[in-house]
């Protein structure tokens, strides 16, 4: 093979970038395999490759876990799309408008650090541990994160722009519908597609604590079990369910936004 | 009275963290009739673009006041249509939908402007496909497509190249022959400001104030080869003597 010499931002080929990344997940799987099948780590703590993929074929096929990824998917996109609504609009009335940021941001950049994690004790006690719970705990993750940094991107509009409508006889509404709104829509969805990403990790830990379903109480289930195969299947979804959901998103944003893109 | 009135315009930017304010134009006073097309010409920072953005309602002015067609300038409006040396198309909207932002666009009036800025087949084209010389065209259109009482230039050509900048200032010359629209003009390019205007105000360096007001009495319509007659450069070297003055007093204050 051709020695490779790394440039700074020199761009790779389609074929060289597949070849790449292809290479670290077969390494990856590779040492994986050695360490479990040499018996430098005991199987009690980590299954073997194909120990974890028949775990995952039991768990589909006999324990119902395509129901656990259904609930778990459910609420995250459920608790998403509450904060999403109520975040969005509050974001934007807090970029255009001066003193309705005055009056919201230092509660929300306050408010940005509590941990949603912290939450669960005190959202057992007020909601219990249905539904409603674990929905408010990825509400409470993603709510403030999606206010503040959307009231940042309307905020940071292009004032030549602005200006540019303004003499084209665009009044203050009409500056902020046609201008500030299209102007940040595609970052708008980028910030979504990042926080709901966090959501994934706030989810889990939601259901690692007095769930009955979704992945997060599968893998507390195999921990008694002493399962790994199954843990790590379970951790493995996650990352698969993200994987896809960012490509969904990012595949969309582009369509929706052609000009930006 | 003209039909552009500035009188007693000054403009004064606020201190720094307590320094002392800014004076950026000294008291100017200017008279433009209709469809007139005048230039202001002067060094960088002389305060040209602060009077023309006091002109659009973009800035307040500190002292005085703007008169168009007998009406005070309160703030930013149709009436005054810009374009700004900066590429200030919507990037979401394409050419078409850019030129019919304006308030008062109509789609055959933009349909006429597409073809006479020369860009029929770029309709749908969004604004990061086109050169800087097509995204000026755009802005020229879209805020002619408006029908503005007057044309305000902020540079609009200063970021293009020499060749587009030369094709961009017969283009809107002949719109200006053909269609007569008030204009007016700022530049730092003294070619530029003899070969479109018929009144080229020469403003001094900071605080601007304006120093010479010259009658640039070349007949239309006017031809690219008109930049090489005798008559082009007596103008031009009555004018590159007075801004020469202006330009070294600015580079002293930057020293001082």
């Amino acid at each position: 093979m051709r020695r490779m010499r790394l440039k700074p931002l020199v761009p790779v080929t389609l074929e060289r970038r597949i070849v790449l990344g292809v290479v670290f997940f077969v390494g990856f799987v590779g040492l994986w395999f050695l360490l479990t099948w040499s018996g430098a780590v005991p199987r009690v703590f980590l299954a073997s490759p194909l120990q974890t993929l028949l775990s995952g074929w039991d768990l589909f096929a006999t324990q119902k876990f395509g129901f656990d990824v259904g609930m778990t998917i459910w609420r995250v996109v459920g608790g998403f799309l509450m904060a999403a609504v109520i975040a969005v609009p509050l974001g934007i009335a807090m970029g255009a408008y001066k003193p309705i940021e005055a009056f919201f941001e230092p509660f929300v950049s306050f408010a940005r650090y509590l941990p949603a994690s912290a939450f669960i004790p005190l959202l057992i006690l007020w909601a219990g541990i249905g539904e409603m719970q674990k929905l408010l705990v990825i509400f409470i993750g993603s709510v403030f994160q999606i206010i503040l940094m959307v009231a940042l991107i309307v905020g940071s509009t292009r004032r030549d722009l602005i200006e540019a409508a303004y003499t084209l006889g665009a009044d203050g509404r009409g500056i902020v519908r046609r201008v500030m709104l299209p102007g940040a829509a595609p970052q708008i969805a980028e910030t979504l597609r990042l926080v709901l990403g966090w959501a994934w990790t706030y989810v889990i830990v939601a259901e690692l604590v007095g769930a009955e379903s979704g992945i997060g109480h599968m893998i507390m289930d195999s921990q008694r079990l002493l399962d790994t195969g199954q843990m790590i299947f379970g951790i493995f979804c996650i990352g698969v369910i993200g994987l896809v959901s960012d490509f969904a998103f990012k595949w969309a944003n582009q369509r929706l936004y052609p000009w930006a893109f | 009275m003209g039909f552009l009135t500035i009188q007693g315009v000054s403009h004064r930017f606020p201190g720094v963290r307590g320094g002392p304010p800014t004076e950026a134009l000294s008291r100017t006073d200017l008279s433009v009739a209709d469809n007139d097309f005048i230039a202001i010409l002067g060094p960088s920072g002389c305060g040209k673009s602060t009077l023309l953005r006091i002109v659009a309602g973009l800035e307040r002015p500190t002292t005085g006041e703007v008169l168009l067609d007998g009406q005070p300038v309160a703030g930013p409006g149709p009436d005054r249509g810009m374009v700004f040396q900066s590429y200030t198309l919507f990037p979401w909207l394409t050419v078409e939908q850019n030129i019919l932002f304006g308030s008062r666009a109509t789609p055959e009036r933009a349909a006429q402007l597409i073809a006479r800025v020369g860009l029929r087949g770029f309709e749908r084209h969004y604004p990061k496909m086109l050169s800087g010389g097509m995204q000026q065209r755009t802005a020229l259109a879209r805020a002619l497509a408006n029908d503005p009482k007057i044309l305000l230039l902020d540079e609009p050509f200063g970021a293009l190249d020499n060749q587009t900048r030369a094709l961009m200032q017969e283009l809107l010359l002949g719109i200006w022959e053909t269609d007569r629209k008030t204009v007016l003009f700022v530049t730092h390019d003294i070619d530029e400001a003899i070969f479109m205007a018929n009144r080229v105000a020469v403003l001094s360096a900071r605080p601007g104030r304006i120093k010479a007001d010259v009658k640039i009495e070349l007949p239309h319509p006017r031809h690219y080869t008109m930049k090489t007659s005798p008559a082009f450069s007596a103008y031009k070297a009555q004018l590159t003597e007075e801004i020469r003055i202006e330009a070294l007093k600015a580079v002293e204050m930057q020293h001082a």
